[in-house]
Parts: C-alpha cells; structure tokens; sequence
C-alpha cells in the first residue's frame, strides 16, 4: 500500500492540477463570454495577491489600491499612444510608478505613526486626488477618457498585447500564478517574517531589533508594484480608460473582496475568493434574467447577503477550513520553513 | 563576550509626569544586577529606555563604551542587547518555530541562527514538541520559555529581563530562576527587573531599589537581602 503524501507535497500536487485545470480547459471551448469571466476572475485573484501582501501578511490596511491599476495603466497607455513604447517595456515604467506612489504614501504614513483606519483614509484620499487630477490632465484625456488604438498589423500580437481575449487569459493566468509563487518565497525569508511580526505586535517586533518603518514600507511599496501590471493588462484589454472607473473607490473594495472572502493573510486564499465570487456574481447576474426579475439593485442585494453569510459563517475565509479538510492541515495557512 | 552597560542620570517624562529621575545604575559584563521596587517605581520605564523603546529627556546610556543614547530598538537590539518584555510579548498568532526565527532576523544573529535554535530547545526541551503550535495556546510557563527562546535566538550579550516570573506558579518560578542562573554561568550579563524581591537578590551580583523613579538603596544582593528597610518594604519580614 502507497503511504499518502505528506500535506506539503498534497499541497504542491493539488496547486498543479489547479494550475493544469486553469492551463487547459479553454482550448476545447469557443466560448467568449466564460473567457471573459475567467480573465476577470483572474484579475482580481491577481490584485488580491499583491493587496493580500500588504494587508495579509503585513498588516497595513489600504483602501486605495485602485490607485496602483490606475498608475499602471496609465503610465503603460501613456508611453505606447503617446511615445510608441510597448507594454513590455511599459510595464516596468508602469511598476516604477506605482512602487513611488506606495513609498511616498507609505513613507508619509508610517513616518508621521499613522496606523490602521487612518492609513486607510490616507490611501483613499490619495486615489481621489489622482483620480480629480487626471481628471484634469488633457495629455491623458481628460474626463473624456484615453483611447488605445485597436489597429495592429497582426504579425506579433503578443508584442503589443493586440490580441485576442485568451491572450489576455494566458497571460493573466502566468501573472496570477507567478504572483503567488513570489509571494510564497519572500513570505518565507526575512523579509516576510518581519512583516508578519509587525502585523502581530510592531512594538514585540521593534523589540525583537525589527526596523518596524522599513519593513512596513517594503510592503507598501512592493505591493503597490505588483499591482501596477494588473492595471497594464486592464488597460490593453479594455483599450480605454478614464480616471472615474481606474481610481474609483467602489474598485478598490472589489479587489479586496477575494482575498477577505478566501482566507486574508494565506497564499491561496485570494485565488480560492475570486474563483468563488466572481462566477457568484456571474450566476446572480444570469439566474435574475432567467427568472425574468429586473429589479434595480437587486443582484447587489443578494450578492452582498451571500458575502455576509460567507463571512459569517466562516471568519477566517474559504481556504482555512477547506485545507483541512482537503488533509493539507495547517500547512496551507503556515509559512514556508526557511 | 563583554555586554558592559552603564546608565547616567537619565530622565523620563510621561507628559509632566517624572517616571525616571535622574537614575544611574552601572552592570559590569557578565554579571546579573537585579533592579527591584514596587508597582510604578519605574522599573520597566528604566527597562524600556535602555531598550531603546523610550527615549530619555536627559541621561546617558552607553553599552560597552558606545553611547546608545536615544537609539532605536532596533539598532540596540542589533548591538547586543535583547528583551524579555514584561508580559511577554509573543507574536501569539504564529508558531513557536516563527517566534523564534523571528528573534534570529537582527544581522548579528543569522548566521548562528540553526545552532541558537538547538540550543534553546536544547535548554527548554519541552518546546521541541510546541514548535507547530500557536505561541498564543502555550502554558503561561511556555510562554516564558518561548520569550526567553526568542531572545537568545538574536545572540544577546546583555538580556533585559522584565518581570520574568510574573503570572507563574511557584513551581515554575523555580524553574525559571534555574534557567536565568544557568545563563548567568554562560556569562551573559543580566538586567533583572522584578517584584519577586528574595528570588531576584539571592541570583544578583548587584542591586539597586527604585522607589518613584528614582534609586534609594543599591548594593549587592547579600547586602540588600540583609538590610532591615529591604526586608520591611518588599520581604515582609
């Protein structure tokens, strides 16, 4: 008889056939609208990573994260309309930014001790005052909105992300992917440890000879990076942006839907909460137009009672409770031995 | 080894309130000072400044001849000087086995970060089995094992000890008294602070009384234990 796998190893194989599972069901199906789905499922399983490292494993509550897409997606649109540069490169100038956003914003707050539900305040406000400034800023469209252009001679769409949406699907899925197998290595180095000191207790961590300003900037800064290509990739999808949907606060709470409703502060959790909430919402939005219901703010309603029951029912996300019992113990929730 | 500590006359204010005055205490290397007093004598505001967790209006601290005076903890804790804080202060969410990686992360201490783990779960065995559990579900005298793990983890010339056997049964005080005297014999300097006055002065080479934040009597812990006012105020006797 085969001893069973230790639950590290059953982690690796499940996260494999996860992956494998994600890797190929859309090659034998012609659907567009599931692909759009997935992409945005993977989207927010994305962002919830990169959120999750801040708030999950650091401590630091943002409530202004759109802020990260938003300057991603118009740095990498800016340079390719404005300067003909490609989202490849677009990328790390879109990561730059944003990384300087989180560390000014970060540097200010953490600086000047402020902690918790005014942090919080602070990054909104800093996404509305982007936000009310690109709403000035006519070299980016305005208000108006700011147009990519669709024409692309079609020798190398992946150059120019002209593609079509299983590009964006694919490279998504490698962006969620390698986001979550980063933030499992630096979550088992010292710089995660430090972070997760600060979450429990900054005066035990300064204590323990932690520099409690740096390791809680670190955070904003790298999750405030690994945002901006979430925003890259939205802003070639939809090919349009305007600054009242890329900084808009209501966004900001939908990314941090996932991560809360699958498990905070675990790797897997923000993935499992996308995976679970955004066909939720699909099937709401798909069950009301069978029954013929066309109620205004219905779906809304509905959607938000299922959340509170979620939360309610299982504090601490999906993940926690479902590793367990997928025989994974505590060690889909624990950090990686050093 | 060395850990040498001296304070100078050090001042601190808690918005008008004098907490320390004017405080000088002097801890040769390899040697254990217990510092003693009642509630809100301003023992762990004297622990806490040389902690670096306070910063003093006025006062020297210096460690080894480096001036350390208003320095972070962080950077102290990097020097050499570790803390077992008055009420533990575990990170209680995550394991053990993190709390104690935790204490390895200061540069001095990484590098020597597998053999001080053998080493503390060498000195408190009973951790080896904990080392997946949650520091928050530990026995309070697992706990303080745990807190004293941590410390050693960064490789401390001078530990400060705050309360150490507050909340703990008799039995367990005993025990930890044994482990605090084992890491006198290791030459670790020892800064005990504690309302547990006969244990402290019988384990001290030198002690000094604080009383409203200021220092009343010192002498070694023999001399202490035997001066009639000591025995009246804090022994019961």
């Amino acid at each position: 008889m085969m001893a069973a796998p230790d639950p590290a190893r059953r982690g690796r194989l499940l996260f494999g056939g996860f992956a494998l599972v994600l890797a190929v069901w859309p090659l034998g199906i012609d659907d567009a609208y599931l692909v759009s789905v997935a992409i945005t499922m993977l989207w927010f399983a994305a962002v919830g990573q990169a959120w999750n490292l801040m708030m999950g494993f650091a401590g630091q509550l943002s409530l202004g994260h759109t802020l990260y897409v938003g300057l991603g997606a118009y740095t990498a649109a800016a340079l390719y309309v404005h300067f003909g540069i490609g989202p490849w490169i677009g990328v790390w100038a879109a990561v730059a930014v944003a990384a300087a956003a989180g560390a000014v914003i970060g540097g200010l707050g953490f600086r000047f001790g402020v902690r918790g539900v005014y942090f919080a305040l602070l990054t909104i406000a800093f996404a509305e005052f982007t936000r009310i400034g690109f709403d000035h800023l006519d070299w980016l469209g305005g208000s108006a909105g700011f147009f990519l252009p669709l024409d692309h001679d079609g020798a190398l769409p992946w150059a120019d992300l002209r593609g079509p949406p299983l590009l964006f699907y694919y490279l998504l899925l490698a962006y969620t992917l390698g986001l979550f197998l980063l933030c499992r290595a630096v979550i088992a180095r010292p710089l995660g440890y430090r972070w997760r000191a600060v979450r429990e207790d900054q005066e035990a961590a300064a204590a323990s000879g932690i520099n409690v300003f740096r390791t809680k900037l670190a955070a904003a800064v790298m999750s405030a990076a690994l945002t901006a290509p979430a925003g890259v990739i939205q802003a070639f999808y939809y090919n349009n942006l305007f600054p009242d949907q890329a900084f808009a606060m209501h966004r900001s709470i939908e990314m941090i839907l996932a991560p809360i409703v699958g498990g905070i502060g675990t790797l897997f959790g923000p993935i499992l909460g996308a995976v679970v909430l955004t066909p939720l919402g699909e099937a709401l939005t798909l069950g009301l137009e069978a029954l013929a219901i066309d109620l205004p703010g219905l779906k809304q309603t509905v959607y938000g009672v299922l959340l509170v029951v979620i939360v309610l029912r299982l504090p601490s996300g999906v993940w926690p409770p479902l590793a367990r019992r997928l025989g994974l113990g505590d060690a889909a929730t624990r950090t990686p031995d050093r | 080894m060395a850990g040498r500590l001296e304070v100078t006359e050090i001042e601190l204010f808690y918005g008008d309130a004098r907490a320390l005055d004017r405080v000088s205490l002097a801890v040769e290397a390899g040697t254990t000072v217990a510092v003693v007093g009642a509630n809100g004598a301003g023992k762990t505001s004297l622990i806490r400044t040389i902690a670096g967790l306070m910063v003093p209006a006025r006062g020297r601290i210096r460690f080894d001849g480096q001036d350390i005076t208003g320095w972070s903890s962080d950077r102290v804790c990097a020097l050499g000087i570790g803390q077992v804080a008055e009420g533990r202060q575990l990170f209680g969410g995550l394991s053990v086995r993190e709390n104690l990686e935790m204490g390895a992360l200061v540069p001095r201490a990484r590098a020597h970060r597998r053999a001080s783990r053998a080493r503390v779960l060498d000195l408190f065995p009973r951790l080896t089995e904990r080392l997946d559990q949650a520091a928050g579900t530990l026995s309070g005298g697992e706990q303080q094992m745990l807190a004293i793990g941590r410390c050693l983890m960064s490789c401390p010339r001078l530990i400060l000890l705050d309360e150490p056997s507050q909340g703990l049964a008799p039995a367990l005080v005993g025990q930890l008294y044994r482990v605090i005297a084992g890491l006198k014999a290791d030459g670790l300097t020892l800064v005990l602070v504690e309302q547990t006055v006969a244990a402290s002065l019988k384990i001290a080479d030198a002690a000094y009384v604080l009383e409203q934040g200021r220092v009343v009597r010192s002498g070694t812990g023999a001399e202490l234990l035997a001066d009639p006012a000591v025995r009246t105020a804090y022994l019961g006797l």
